[in-house]
């Protein structure tokens, strides 16, 4: 049972990464590191069979912080949308030092 | 060790007396530098001849000043503190020689064999080396301090009166006695390394006197040439010294001698260590293939020539050869090269002072000539002929040098009061000088006599004991057993005293040749100007007076045996006899090189009648009515020529040495090698490897997530699979 989760896990990450890297969109990339964040999530329960509550505890966290995380990065796009009426990342290099 | 040393210190017989004083025998000298150097920076803002037109110096060439510079506006001002100095340079010297002459008298009561070692502290101590400041007193070195402190008190004297107008007065006496504290470090210094104090410092002084009117290019020029052919010397003596090092882990001469019979006789190693102390030895005292340097060193002051580079610096090599006699007499191959190369610098100079002008010229390659003489005898291994002809030669190379100083300050003098430009030192411009100068002309033949070999004049006795010495060990010594490039060492001594014989025909030639042209025939300095030419102040003859006693006499210090009824004979072969006589007695397979009476008589016939041979010829030759002032003179042509130009070796040197290093220095090691490796490739490289690394670092930063997410899979990747690799 703990194979196949962590297994399934080991999916939806990979798919989270595929799509971070490959997508421009920055809505989708978003939604990618949602769907990496939840699989951490999964083998985090998964494993809290095995070794004990922290994992699930560990979830509690995650969720949290993915939440604080979804607000202020929705709120980052809508106001790059805003402004430049696009929200296709290889377009924006506002990182750039 | 250092108990060890104190106890045989405290038992030596010596200690206690006088000789403890022996340290305030340099320090004296040296207390007069730094006075007289305090003095020069007292009494001048502004440091050296100050201005060229007010500068006057007696001795440097006629075309040296403006020609139309007037010197009407020349007022010739004394130092201030001129009275100070003129008393405290002489005075510390004197206080030496008197000093010297107590420490002397003590050593001579003794009757002591193994030399009063005083040592001060531990100079140098890495690892296994330690060198301790030592001075050491013992026959050789007690011989050289006399000579050198009191030729040196003559010449400080005769210093006073001519150089009292020149505004560097002070100086030139800082520089003088700092000269004769560092020579007295070098003659009394108990190991190779203070030896080689002495011997860097009195370079150092004759680099600062040589060039002591630097004004004139040619005379700073002078002086780093002086410099820079020593240099080469002092490698060879450096390199001697680690050897020395190496082989027997010290560096002291007592420690050298009692380690040196470990080596294998004539070996490779020692003979090895000899040739490079004898190629200090001839960066020093101007031997073949280095002497260039010394002809050049006259454009110091005339006093400085004959001291330094007449009687005591440049007999430094010869002094270095005797005091490490006991490891030229383990290595025959090196003794004969040595002697080799003296007799040949005997002639090869001797050649060149047949055809030259200036009174200074001929008196300094008479210098270098003599000294290949000096390196004959020391080379055959007699050491103390080799001494013995150091001693003379300071007596009456001195006298020489001085007398001629004596004529430029009248020639000078008669110029300057005339305001004429001539050169005072061309002997052109002399001749019929004795009439006006007879004391100087008097006392400078004596001088003549002697270096030309006359019975009876000091230098007789000395040249005759080297040619003779060299005769003697022809045969019977392991000399005559050991060989040069081939030649047996018998064959090639006799060649050597042919070449000696030779060279003395032509030093009593050139020497006679100068005496004439300058003292007599008719005079041709100029009407105007025969009217100043008068002796120099008494202050300046009496120190020749006393030279030319010394001069005359100096021959009784070491009279052959075979002369017994002039009175004691062979002096200064019993006194050196506990330092070089065990080294000489090798040579001659402990025998004593006595040649029989009659041989003796022969080879001193033979001497005497090439000297007398030389001074007829030249006397019957020389026409002084043909002589024509230099102005008017017409070049020489032909082999004339190539003799008065000195065979053209600086040409030749300036050639296959100079220029190559000069332009290797200027295209490989500077454009080449400064220029494009160290600027182009390091410097100027490393800032542009900077820039490229910081460009490739910026390209990065391109500011697109992507990339960023791209850069981070890619890293944690990379460190998983490290994690998981390991």
């Amino acid at each position: 049972m703990l194979a196949q989760s962590l297994f399934i896990s080991a999916v939806l990450f990979v798919i989270g990464v595929v799509g971070v890297l490959t997508r421009r969109n920055a809505i989708l990339i978003f939604m990618c590191v949602e769907l990496m964040l939840n699989a951490v999530n999964l083998s985090f329960v998964a494993l809290s069979r095995a070794y004990g509550m922290a994992g699930q505890v560990f979830v509690v966290f995650v969720m949290t912080v993915a939440a604080a995380e979804a607000a202020v990065g929705l709120a980052i796009i809508i106001a790059i949308f805003r402004h430049r009426e696009s929200v296709n990342l290889s377009n924006i290099n506002l990182l750039k030092g | 060790m250092l108990l060890q040393e104190a106890a045989t210190a405290a038992a030596h017989p010596l200690a206690g007396t006088v000789a403890r004083w022996i340290w305030l025998v340099p320090v004296l000298p040296l207390l007069g530098f730094l006075l007289n150097g305090a003095l020069t920076l007292l009494g001048a803002a502004k440091i050296g001849p100050a201005d060229p037109g007010v500068h006057d110096d007696h001795a440097s060439h006629g075309n040296a000043h403006d020609p139309a510079a007037s010197h009407d506006d020349h007022a010739v001002v004394r130092h201030r503190f001129a009275g100070l100095v003129s008393l405290i340079g002489p005075g510390v010297l004197a206080l030496s020689f008197v000093l010297a002459l107590a420490i002397w008298w003590a050593l001579r009561g003794a009757h002591v064999e193994a030399p009063y070692i005083a040592s001060y502290f531990t100079w140098l101590l890495a690892g296994d080396l330690r060198v301790d400041f030592a001075l050491q007193v013992d026959a050789l070195s007690m011989v050289m301090v006399l000579v050198i402190t009191g030729v040196g008190t003559l010449i400080h004297i005769f210093s006073v009166g001519y150089m009292q107008d020149d505004p560097g007065y002070p100086r030139y006496f800082a520089y003088l006695n700092l000269f004769v504290a560092f020579m007295l470090v070098l003659v009394l210094g108990a190991s190779f390394p203070v030896l080689f104090i002495g011997w860097e410092g009195v370079g150092l002084c004759s680099y600062l006197l040589i060039g002591f009117w630097f004004n004139d290019k040619a005379n700073a020029d002078a002086g780093k040439k002086a410099f820079v052919v020593n240099r080469i010397g002092d490698f060879g003596f450096l390199i001697a010294m680690f050897l020395l090092f190496a082989h027997f882990g010290t560096l002291d001469f007592e420690g050298v001698r009692a380690a040196a019979g470990s080596l294998p006789f004539g070996g490779a190693v020692i003979t090895a260590i000899c040739l490079f102390l004898f190629l200090g030895c001839a960066g020093k005292s101007a031997q073949i293939p280095l002497y260039v340097w010394l002809p050049d060193a006259m454009a110091g002051p005339t006093p400085v020539s004959a001291l330094i580079h007449a009687a005591t610096m440049v007999t430094a090599g010869v002094y270095l050869i005797a005091r490490s006699a006991f490891l030229f007499s383990m290595a025959p191959v090196a003794q004969l090269t040595v002697a080799s190369i003296g007799a040949l610098t005997a002639l090869f100079a001797a050649t060149i002072g047949l055809k030259q002008w200036d009174i200074k010229k001929v008196l300094a390659y008479s210098t270098v000539s003599q000294l290949g003489y000096m390196f004959v005898g020391v080379g055959v291994g007699a050491y103390t002929a080799g001494v013995f002809h150091l001693v003379t030669h300071a007596f009456f190379k001195a006298l020489l040098f001085l007398g001629s100083g004596s004529v430029i300050f009248a020639m000078h003098r008669a110029y300057h009061a005339t305001h004429n430009h001539e050169d005072a030192q061309d002997m052109r411009n002399m001749g019929g000088l004795r009439r006006m100068l007879p004391w100087t002309w008097a006392l400078m033949w004596i001088a003549t006599l002697a270096i030309a070999g006359i019975p009876f004049f000091s230098g007789f006795f000395s040249k005759d004991e080297i040619l003779s010495s060299v005769f003697a060990r022809a045969h019977g010594s392991t000399l005559a057993e050991a060989s040069l490039l081939g030649i047996p060492g018998g064959t090639l001594l006799l060649v050597i005293y042919a070449v000696g014989l030779a060279a003395a025909l032509l030093t009593a030639i050139y020497m006679t040749r100068m005496m004439l042209y300058t003292f007599h025939g008719p005079n041709r300095t100029g009407e105007a100007e025969r009217a100043h030419l008068r002796e120099a102040p008494w202050s300046m003859t009496a120190p020749l007076v006393v030279l030319g006693v010394a001069g005359a006499i100096g021959g009784w210090l070491n009279l052959p045996a075979i002369l017994s009824f002039l009175g004691p004979t062979e002096i200064l072969h019993h006194w050196l006899e506990p330092v070089v006589g065990a080294a000489a007695l090798q040579v001659t397979l402990g025998e004593s090189a006595h040649l029989e009476h009659s041989t003796e008589l022969v080879l001193i016939s033979i001497a005497v009648g090439i000297a007398v041979l030389g001074i007829v010829f030249a006397v019957a030759r020389l026409k002084t009515t043909a002589l024509v002032p230099a102005r008017e003179a017409a070049p020489s042509t032909g082999i004339e020529r190539v003799v008065e130009e000195k065979y053209f070796v600086d040409e030749i040197y300036d050639r296959t040495v100079v220029q190559p290093v000069l332009q290797g220095s200027r295209k490989v090691l500077w454009r080449f090698f400064d220029a494009g490796i160290i600027d182009g490739l390091f410097v100027n490289g490393s800032a542009w490897l900077a820039r490229a690394v910081g460009w490739i670092g910026s390209q990065l930063q391109s500011g697109n997530a992507g990339t960023y997410a791209w850069a981070l899979v890619i890293g944690v990747i990379a460190v998983l699979g490290a994690f998981s690799l390991r």
